[in-house]
């Protein structure tokens, strides 16, 4: 009897390691195009990512940048303030996205121009993202203030 | 004067539950029956002092009263009233009121409902009750008080945010803390449990309504929070594989696990420490789950840096409850008794896959969700983990589960049968295997995988029925024999059905709305004509239309099948001038078969005049997320209605006076 329970309790630890053997390997594989890393326009130019690449980038929408491309794209740039990357995007841009506001873009740099999937921009009057304040941190731009309230992120400068 | 009221009763709450928190357990220990009776009292006026508390700040909120700093900075006096109260909820500070509020409420109801439960284990629950009650007061306390003053009151508050003034988001965080907070009382069971050192059946039976009743309301909280993003937000998705997201799906998913575990402990008296672990986890994800999103913590680590005091507070009480249950749990569970033998094709055995495939689906939600924050701190790289990473190990996990589901109910305790449960099912395989060539030679885009999603959720819900059927006999015996039988299948049987069935219907729409859905974007004029899904749309232009707080420019959409008229579809943008922001209110017509969807929104620029961005969707059987969202709900509710898991009812068979560990 005891033998019995003993048995069955390493062949309880046995098929939890091997379950846990093959979510690790789905993990792994799912790393390998499932993570998206952040670039600002800066590190976008110096060192430019393959079109292959998906990633995000993120700073200010330019002044008097948007025009609309074709029937259905919209065309504006990106700048951390140091550096600028044109943007093309085929979709509804979001509510809060405006001229000089922050943006996140998730896409791949195709010949000089960053092709968005995705914009997200800042999620309401208060919050800017935080991998754009700090990217614009890098170049100097951007100085605290209105940001504090609500998430509070970045306001250490 | 009334925020100072709150205030005070909020302090004394806190020392409510100090008390509450050591006599009853210490009368524990002493076996002293007065001290542990204490802890009814306690858990009832602590429940009081929270509620006059949470009183005192709605208050504030509806006569918006800006002297109170909370007040300013997340209401508005032009909020319509409903969003005025929802605004109690609204901030970090209102929300960790309204956290500890449900957490008395949870605790008064088992020291008034749970009369059946031993003097010891009742004391010891509610102990362990409230020193998380002591934690979270605390915390509000010292480091986020929701009745801080203002001097000199500004004249008006600052939010206005019109993309938050929806009912289903003011409906969304109580439903999700409700979830949340319900898993507190089932690990402070457990917690009191380990102390006691002996689980037995009966308190898997009065665990199990409490699990039950968190379940459904996070099931419920999260299906409202996805159809809030279906019809506000515009973009037509109902789930993104946010943080914000996944950290409400890990408690639903580790809860489902524990819902199924305590099952085995109830019937078999096995899995015990393993129930006790997943009770432990679970509502140590759902702290995990309010702090990372109230802190900030998820948009970037150095949310942290900005507010060092409740960063290290919120670590500090992480560290000491999770860790110390754990701890707690190392210490006693190896002496546990491991329950009932069986046979590896058994109910048990169905159920520990179901566990074991919850699990693991669990931890790779867990590693997506904060392997950002990790990288972040160590290399300093900022990664997003997006959609790809969840779909590649999430659904790979999941779908193996969905078919021993459609197995698993038909198995006996103990030993299976095997041959036999495939006899009964010889049918349901054929159904699944042609529908399988069907929704194949039907559909010729779309990935494989959709295909086979579809024939697992047919293979589900046909496995399901069938086995509801055999319960019932129907077919087998006279109609009227078989409602007969209907009636006397318990509750619990019947919720099952019906939240297995719930399930392979979400996947329907999960499936359908994902793999096979068509989307259009285009600038469009009056005139302009596009062909979605078989439908013919014509944009015929814009009108101008004046609502209570807002001017809109409604899109009219006319929709023709065939040649023949459907409908009409107008999307709205609004601009509230006040706030002046901008919202986007999507246009759906919903039929059985799938969801036409359109929004509207200005070109960004202006030389595109008399332009609109027009974006249509045709997402066939979305429906059927919400529908199944639903029947799992009510699953749970029925289940919970069955006499047998009426709270308390079960008697323990054995004295409990002396307890010790029940070892081998």
């Amino acid at each position: 009897m005891m033998t019995l329970k003993k048995r069955r309790r390493i062949q309880v630890i046995v098929l939890a390691f091997v379950a846990l053997g093959i979510a690790t390997v789905l993990i792994g594989y799912a790393l390998q195009d499932g993570i998206n890393y952040f670039r600002s326009p800066t590190q976008v130019t110096e060192a430019p990512p393959p079109p292959t690449e998906k990633f995000r980038i993120g700073g200010l929408v330019t002044e008097n940048s948007i025009r609309t491309v074709g029937d259905a794209s919209v065309a504006f740039s990106v700048t951390d303030g140091n550096a600028t990357v044109p943007v093309v995007y085929v979709g509804m841009l979001p509510d809060l996205f405006e001229e000089g506001q922050g943006m996140i873009g998730l896409g791949s740099l195709v010949n000089g121009t960053f092709q968005a999937t995705e914009i997200l921009a800042k999620h309401d009057e208060n919050y800017m993202p935080a991998e754009v304040i700090e990217a614009l941190e890098a170049q100097g731009v951007y100085q605290g203030g209105r940001q504090e309230t609500e998430i509070g992120a970045g306001n250490d400068s | 004067m009334i925020p100072e009221i709150g205030q005070f009763a909020l302090t004394l709450a806190l020392m409510t539950a100090v008390v509450q928190g050591i006599l009853p357990i210490w009368g524990a220990a002493r076996n002293n029956a007065v001290w542990m009776r204490s802890a009814t009292p306690t858990a009832a006026l602590q429940c009081i002092l929270i509620a006059i508390a949470f009183g005192a700040l709605m208050r504030s909120f509806v006569v918006s009263d800006f002297t109170v700093v909370n007040v300013v900075e997340n209401s508005h006096s032009l909020k319509p009233m409903l969003f005025k109260v929802a605004g109690t909820w609204g901030s970090h500070e209102g929300s960790l009121l309204l956290w500890t509020l449900i957490l008395a409420v949870f605790g008064a109801a088992v020291a008034l409902l749970g009369q059946n439960i031993p003097t010891s284990l009742k004391a010891r629950t509610l102990s362990v009750q409230a020193w998380i009650s002591t934690g979270f007061l605390s915390f509000m306390l010292f480091t986020s008080n929701p009745f801080d003053r203002i001097f000199p009151a500004p004249l008006d508050g600052n939010d206005l945010n019109p993309l938050l003034q929806d009912v289903g988001l003011a409906m969304h965080p109580p439903l999700l803390y409700i979830g949340y907070v319900g898993f507190s009382i089932v690990f402070s069971f457990a917690v009191a449990a380990l102390i006691e050192g002996r689980v037995d059946p009966a308190w898997a039976r009065w665990v199990r309504p409490w699990t039950l009743a968190a379940w459904v309301a996070l099931t419920g909280g999260i299906a409202l929070g996805s159809w809030w993003a279906y019809y506000e937000l515009g973009w037509g998705g109902w789930w993104f594989w946010d943080p914000v997201e996944n950290v409400s799906f890990m408690p639903w998913l580790l809860g489902t696990a524990l819902l199924h575990s305590a099952v085995v402990t109830e019937k078999r008296g096995a899995f015990k420490s393993w129930t006790i672990l997943l009770a432990i986890l679970t509502f140590s994800l759902s702290l995990l789950g309010t702090f990372i999103v109230r802190s900030g913590l998820l948009t970037s680590v150095h949310a942290f840096a900005v507010d060092p005091e409740r960063g290290a507070y919120i670590l500090g009480l992480l560290v000491l409850s999770i860790g110390g249950s754990l701890t707690l749990y190392a210490i006693r569970a190896p002496k546990m008794d491991p329950g009932g033998l069986f046979a590896p094709v058994s109910r048990e055995g169905g159920l520990l896959i179901n566990n074991l495939l919850l699990a693991l689906a669990t931890a790779t939600v867990l590693f997506g969700t904060l392997y950002p924050l990790f990288l972040e701190a160590i290399t300093g790289d900022k990664i997003s983990v997006g959609p790809p990473f969840f779909n590649a190990s999430f659904i790979p996990i999941m779908l193996p589960l969905v078919i021993v589901m459609g197995v698993g109910p038909f198995l006996s305790w103990k030993r299976a049968d095997l041959p036999g449960v495939f006899d009964r099912l010889k049918w349901v395989i054929f159904i699944t295997l042609i529908s399988l060539l069907v929704v194949w030679y039907m559909q010729t885009k779309g990935p494989a995988l959709a295909v086979l999603a579809m024939a697992i959720a047919v293979w589900l819900l046909l496995a399901t029925l069938r086995e509801w059927s055999l319960r019932i006999k129907l077919g087998q015996v006279s109609f009227s024999e078989s409602r007969d039988r209907l009636r006397r299948v318990p509750r619990s049987s019947h919720g099952m059905t019906l939240a297995h069935a719930g399930l392979a219907v979400c996947i329907f729409g999960f499936v359908g709305s994902s793999a096979w859905k068509s989307e259009e974007v285009l600038f469009v004029e009056p005139g302009t004509q596009i062909e979605i899904a078989g439908f013919d749309v014509t944009f015929e232009g814009t009108e101008r239309v004046q609502g209570p707080n807002y001017v809109a420019a409604v899109g009219v959409l006319r929709v023709m099948r065939n040649g023949r008229d459907v409908t009409v579809l107008r999307p709205e943008r609004r601009t509230y001038p006040v706030a002046q922001s901008q919202t986007t209110e999507a246009a759906i017509r919903s039929t059985p078969a799938g969801d036409l969807y359109a929004s509207i929104t200005e070109p960004a620029n202006e030389d595109a005049t008399g332009k609109w961005t027009l974006r249509i969707l045709y997402e066939p059987l979305v429906g059927l997320v919400w529908l199944g969202s639903l029947m799992l709900v009510l699953g749970g509710l029925t289940s919970l209605t069955d006499r047998r898991l009426r709270v308390g009812s079960p008697k323990r068979k054995t004295p409990v006076a002396t307890a010790p560990i029940a070892g081998e």
